[in-house]
């Protein structure tokens, strides 16, 4: 029995480490499972949580945009493709926003309060944007790197995705697919 | 005279307060916060970081240095904007625990190890050094000495040291 101890101890600790190793594995891989449910048609659920309000101290989810057509951008003051879709996001958003259809929802990731602050007065972005502290938002889209634009319909489902950089033939689409 | 005297006392007094408080606050650098916190994009640390990311959070920390911020005001404000993965040190609870709880674990495995093998080890060659044929063995189970050698060899010792 006592010959067996060492061993199991071993064995243990080695299954520990393994165990460590592959949830570090895990958690840093790329999760498409939301592509794959939109390009089977699935539509999954928008994800949500209540976060800060940019230069506000106002808090807004997701959820909350119900009945509403939105446009959700991860993005970034450091990001350099940002810069290029900052206008188009904020074309679509006075297109959204004046038919009463929906608005654009920017969302900051891994960005600090005064830059973030600084690219939306330069590029005079009219929509509310929420501050995910954290990421733990972004996880859930899977997101781990920006920009990334989900397309939510009325129903609060994820009709259309695009991880990179956005271009206006991708809102037109995106946003007659959320429509219909 | 008396009156100088009295007034170098009173500009001594009311420097010294302000001469205590700066003493008292430690000079933050930004190389001194830099291997504390981490590149919350890349996960690694943020002296090691290259790119946008690292670079727009050093502009963050040199705002606040230049606001005279403390280290810990830093380190409170960074995890404010960034949340707590920006701290080099892992949480201490959640999934983090195990950072602490791992190297902890296998000491504890290693002294629970030792405290089984030890005595055994101990014990093995006591058990073995009278040999079957009257031979002395060496510990480690290596050939032994008989016993008209090892008696050659304890004169030769004795020869030697005489």
């Amino acid at each position: 029995m006592k010959r067996l101890l060492v061993p199991a101890l071993a064995a243990v600790v080695a299954f520990g480490l393994v165990g460590l190793l592959a949830y570090g594995l895990l958690s840093r891989s790329t999760d498409d499972s939301i592509e794959q449910a939109v390009a089977r048609g699935d539509f999954p659920r928008a994800p949500s949580a209540v976060l800060p309000v940019l230069g506000s101290d106002a808090t807004q989810s997701v959820a909350a945009l119900r009945g509403k057509v939105v446009v959700l951008n991860f993005w970034a003051s450091w990001c350099i493709p940002c810069r290029t879709e900052a206008p188009i996001l904020e074309r679509a958003h006075r297109r959204l926003s004046a038919s009463g259809a929906g608005t654009v929802l920017g969302v900051t990731y891994n960005d600090s309060t005064p830059a973030s602050q600084r690219f939306s007065d330069k590029y005079d972005m009219s929509f509310p944007i929420l501050r995910d502290v954290g990421t733990k938002l972004a996880e859930r889209y899977g997101t781990s790197r920006v920009p990334e634009t989900f397309v939510i319909d009325r129903r609060g489902r994820i009709v259309d995705v695009f991880r990179g950089q956005i271009d206006q033939s991708f809102i037109d689409r995106a946003l007659a697919k959320a429509r219909a | 005279m008396r009156r100088r005297l009295a007034v170098a006392t009173l500009l001594l007094a009311l420097l010294a307060p302000a001469g205590a408080a700066i003493a008292a606050t430690p000079k933050v650098d930004l190389v001194d916060i830099e291997d504390e916190v981490m590149c919350v994009d890349c996960g690694i640390p943020l002296n090691t970081a290259e790119g946008a990311q690292p670079d727009s959070e050093r502009d963050f920390i040199r705002g606040l240095i230049a606001q005279g911020k403390t280290k810990q005001q830093i380190k409170r404000a960074l995890v404010a904007e960034y949340g707590e993965d920006v701290l080099a040190l892992p949480e201490t609870s959640g999934v983090g625990i195990t950072a602490y709880a791992v190297p902890i674990a296998l000491a504890v495995a290693v002294i629970v190890a030792l405290a089984l093998l030890v005595p055994r080890w101990r014990r093995r060659p006591a058990a073995g050094m009278a040999g079957a044929d009257g031979a002395v063995v060496i510990p480690g189970g290596s050939p032994g000495l008989s016993q008209a050698d090892a008696a050659r060899l304890d004169e030769d010792l004795a020869r030697y040291e005489g």
